[in-house]
């Protein structure tokens, strides 16, 4: 549809502008993926049993580091108050949202993904599955996110009460996630848990952006 | 019930409270098309308040808003009015084209040069490709009023169109507001009341804060 | 319980909620106070020390109504804040924040009561098993709703969002427990995590339990009533029903200081 393309190419325009924040993300996943070797020790057997974890969760908090971007800079300058009162339902103007800060976001990190399981010794065997994992869980996470930063958007320097709120519901998405790489490991079944993730996501694109509706709202009244 | 025009706009016993304090109300006013209505009051009054609330983006505490006579739905809202609001609205990233284009493609069709014709109507011939956040306030507030002029409505919401304005800019300003009222749209404007009103015919609404009385 | 909030609630003003708080208040704390006095007694002195795990399984008859509490604290909430938001009635709302942080804490006392029991039981305080990690998880849904209800300054707008939240956080509460058990069978925790139910031990096991369970069942419904009777108190102070309210309160002192004198 005509509006969604356009919401589609002014986030994307704005994201191209702002491209260099792009990398924060990105940095601070590699910086985790760094510092677990410098704290644990170098050894590959030992760092290898880790590695799934340990870029499952440096893709978790890079995430939730840049959650906050994802309506603010609309809500500073009044242009989402403009969004609420045009002839575009609001739900469309989050999935567009949710879709550009995904691919600016968390696509990059995914591409990153393989060299990450190299600094950290997982075995290749295992890359597809983590890749996969990742894949559905980055779209859960922006999704979830989505509904919770609508939440905060009032609060000032809300960055932590954001994490505290968004932890709980990263859970699941964390478990089945990092454990069916895990189960793949033990050579035990893995593709449950993906497509448990999978009902999730139908779910969530569904309804998350409906959720997040209600809560803009709310917040922004 | 009178067989008459239901009016553009119209509030009945609109009540807004914050944390147990009493923003406004109750309200009772009405805007018919081809009038303006001023509401005037001091800063923090209630003005951004109100024009907020009418806008449905604030709940009322209690009271009524109807839009040509039909109770007050967001759709009707957006297919009717358009609003002014405090901050600009628009993207200092994107170009003063970009940010038009972007409002007139959510409402319709895009007509480029019915786009080049109002930034040159606004004032901003030239700065097609400046970015927004380049401009000065007073060029950023022509933009907004650009942008609400991006599509037809018949009712203006406008909050302070005249701040950031210099002489040149107000007078603007009352004649967009003439003309558009003379097209027989009707414009509802918050001001603190220093400046010279649109030649139309015009109600006023005094708002402060313990009281309002229209 | 909560059907009779919710009964009150279709009825209720902010006066008359007051008036329901005062009436039943003082009555309710004495039954609580009794109730859980009796199964606290019991739990220490009338049940037989356990063959197994020695004198240590007495906490559990806290432990065990507290986990309950926590749990069921946070579908009342969740309810409470549903029917504010769909039926925009205040009171449902301030029952829903009011209940917030005591819910937290019967969760605190969960995990802390455990870790006390786990440690001569299971000789640590701390394992990751399905309940107890569901049961931290719940501990920080808690922390966000009442996070977040204290970080927006309108209290409107912040009793609305939390309320949100409370509904989000509760439907991720069989998520989380369903996904934690999940990966809890995968990696195959191998100590058998010790035995809590009691129902097949002869009563004189099982009754200090129910009479603790309704002591803390009535504790907490005195503790949400009050509470949310201060924000009412709070909120509508300008009200006139609130102002006599006060007028006849310092008069009942003053009655009292000058009997005192007297006396």
């Amino acid at each position: 549809m005509r509006e969604l393309r356009a919401l589609l190419a002014r986030d994307i325009g704005l994201m191209w502008q702002k491209r260099s924040d792009a990398a924060q993300p990105m940095l601070f996943a590699l910086m985790v993926c760094v510092m677990f070797p410098l704290a644990m020790g170098s050894e590959p057997a030992r760092l290898a049993q880790s590695a799934s974890a340990v870029i499952w969760v440096a893709h978790l908090l890079a995430g939730m580091l840049v959650l906050d971007n994802l309506y603010r800079s609309d809500f500073e300058d009044g242009s989402l108050e403009q969004l609420l009162l045009a002839p575009v339902p609001l739900p469309m103007v989050i999935a567009s949202k949710v879709a550009v800060h995904w691919l600016t976001t968390a696509l990059p990190l995914l591409v990153l993904t393989p060299l990450l399981a190299q600094l950290l010794f997982l075995p290749m065997n295992l890359l597809p599955v983590l890749m996969l994992s990742l894949l559905i869980g980055s779209l859960l996470m922006s999704l979830i996110g989505a509904v919770v930063a609508a939440l905060t958007l009032g609060i000032r320097r809300s960055g932590l009460l954001l994490a505290l709120m968004a932890l709980p519901m990263y859970v699941p998405v964390l478990v089945f996630g990092a454990g069916s790489v895990w189960s793949a490991g033990q050579g035990l079944p893995w593709l449950g848990a993906i497509y448990l993730m999978c009902a999730g996501l139908v779910f969530l694109i569904v309804l998350a952006p409906w959720a997040a509706a209600s809560a803009l709202r709310l917040a922004l009244s | 019930m009178s067989a008459a025009i239901a009016a553009l706009i119209q509030a009945d016993a609109l009540c807004f409270s914050r944390n147990a304090e009493r923003i406004f109300g109750p309200l009772d006013f009405q805007l018919e098309a081809g009038e303006a209505l001023m509401v005037k009051g001091d800063n923090g009054s209630g003005k951004t308040t109100l024009l907020r609330v009418l806008a449905g983006l604030l709940p009322p505490e209690s009271g009524e808003i109807r839009l040509g006579g039909k109770p007050f739905s967001r759709d009707t809202f957006v297919q009717l009015a358009a609003y002014l609001g405090h901050r600009h609205g628009h993207k200092a990233e994107l170009t003063v084209l970009q940010n038009l284009r972007f409002t007139a493609s959510l409402h319709g069709a895009v007509s480029e040069s019915h786009l080049e014709t109002l930034i040159g109507e606004c004032g901003l011939a030239g700065f097609e490709d400046t970015p927004a956040g380049k401009l000065s306030a007073g060029q950023n507030k022509r933009l907004s009023l650009a942008r609400l002029q991006a599509r037809p409505s018949a009712l203006w919401l406008m909050d302070e169109p005249y701040a950031n304005l210099d002489l040149t800019g107000i007078d603007w300003v009352n004649r967009l507001v003439q003309h558009h009222i003379a097209a027989g749209g009707g414009a509802l404007i918050s001001t603190h009341g220093a400046y010279a009103a649109p030649a139309v015919p015009v109600r006023v609404l005094e708002i402060s804060r313990s009281a309002a009385h229209a | 319980m909560n059907k009779l909030l919710l009964w009150f609630n279709q009825t209720g003003s902010p006066a008359r909620f007051d008036a329901f708080a005062r009436r039943w208040s003082t009555p309710s704390f004495i039954l609580a106070v009794i109730l859980l006095a009796i199964g606290v007694f019991g739990a220490l002195l009338s049940v037989p020390t356990d063959y197994k795990q020695g004198d240590s399984f007495r906490i559990l008859y806290i432990h065990v109504p507290a986990a309950w509490m926590s749990l069921i604290i946070f579908v009342i909430m969740a309810v409470q804040s549903a029917i504010a938001l769909i039926w925009r009635i205040k009171i449902c709302e301030l029952i829903a924040m009011a209940s917030a942080p005591i819910g937290a804490v019967f969760t605190a006392i969960t995990l802390i009561s455990g870790a006390v029991w786990g440690k001569p039981t299971w000789g640590t305080w701390w394992t990751w098993d399905p309940r107890l990690t569901s049961e931290l998880v719940l501990l920080f849904l808690y922390l966000g709703v009442i996070g977040l209800y204290s970080a927006i300054d309108d209290r409107r707008a912040a009793g609305r969002a939390a309320a949100f939240l409370a509904i989000i956080g509760v439907v991720n509460v069989p998520i989380v427990h369903f996904a934690v058990t999940w990966w809890n069978t995968l990696h195959q925790r191998s100590s058998e995590l010790g035995v809590r139910d009691a129902s097949a031990n002869p009563p004189e096991i099982w009754i200090p339990a129910v009479f603790s369970g309704f002591g803390l069942i009535g504790l907490i419904f005195v503790i949400i009533i009050l509470h949310t009777r201060n924000e009412i108190l709070l909120r509508e102070r300008r009200a006139q029903w609130v102002q006599e309210l006060v007028q006849q309160e310092l008069l009942l002192l003053q009655h009292l200081l000058q009997l005192k004198k007297l006396g």
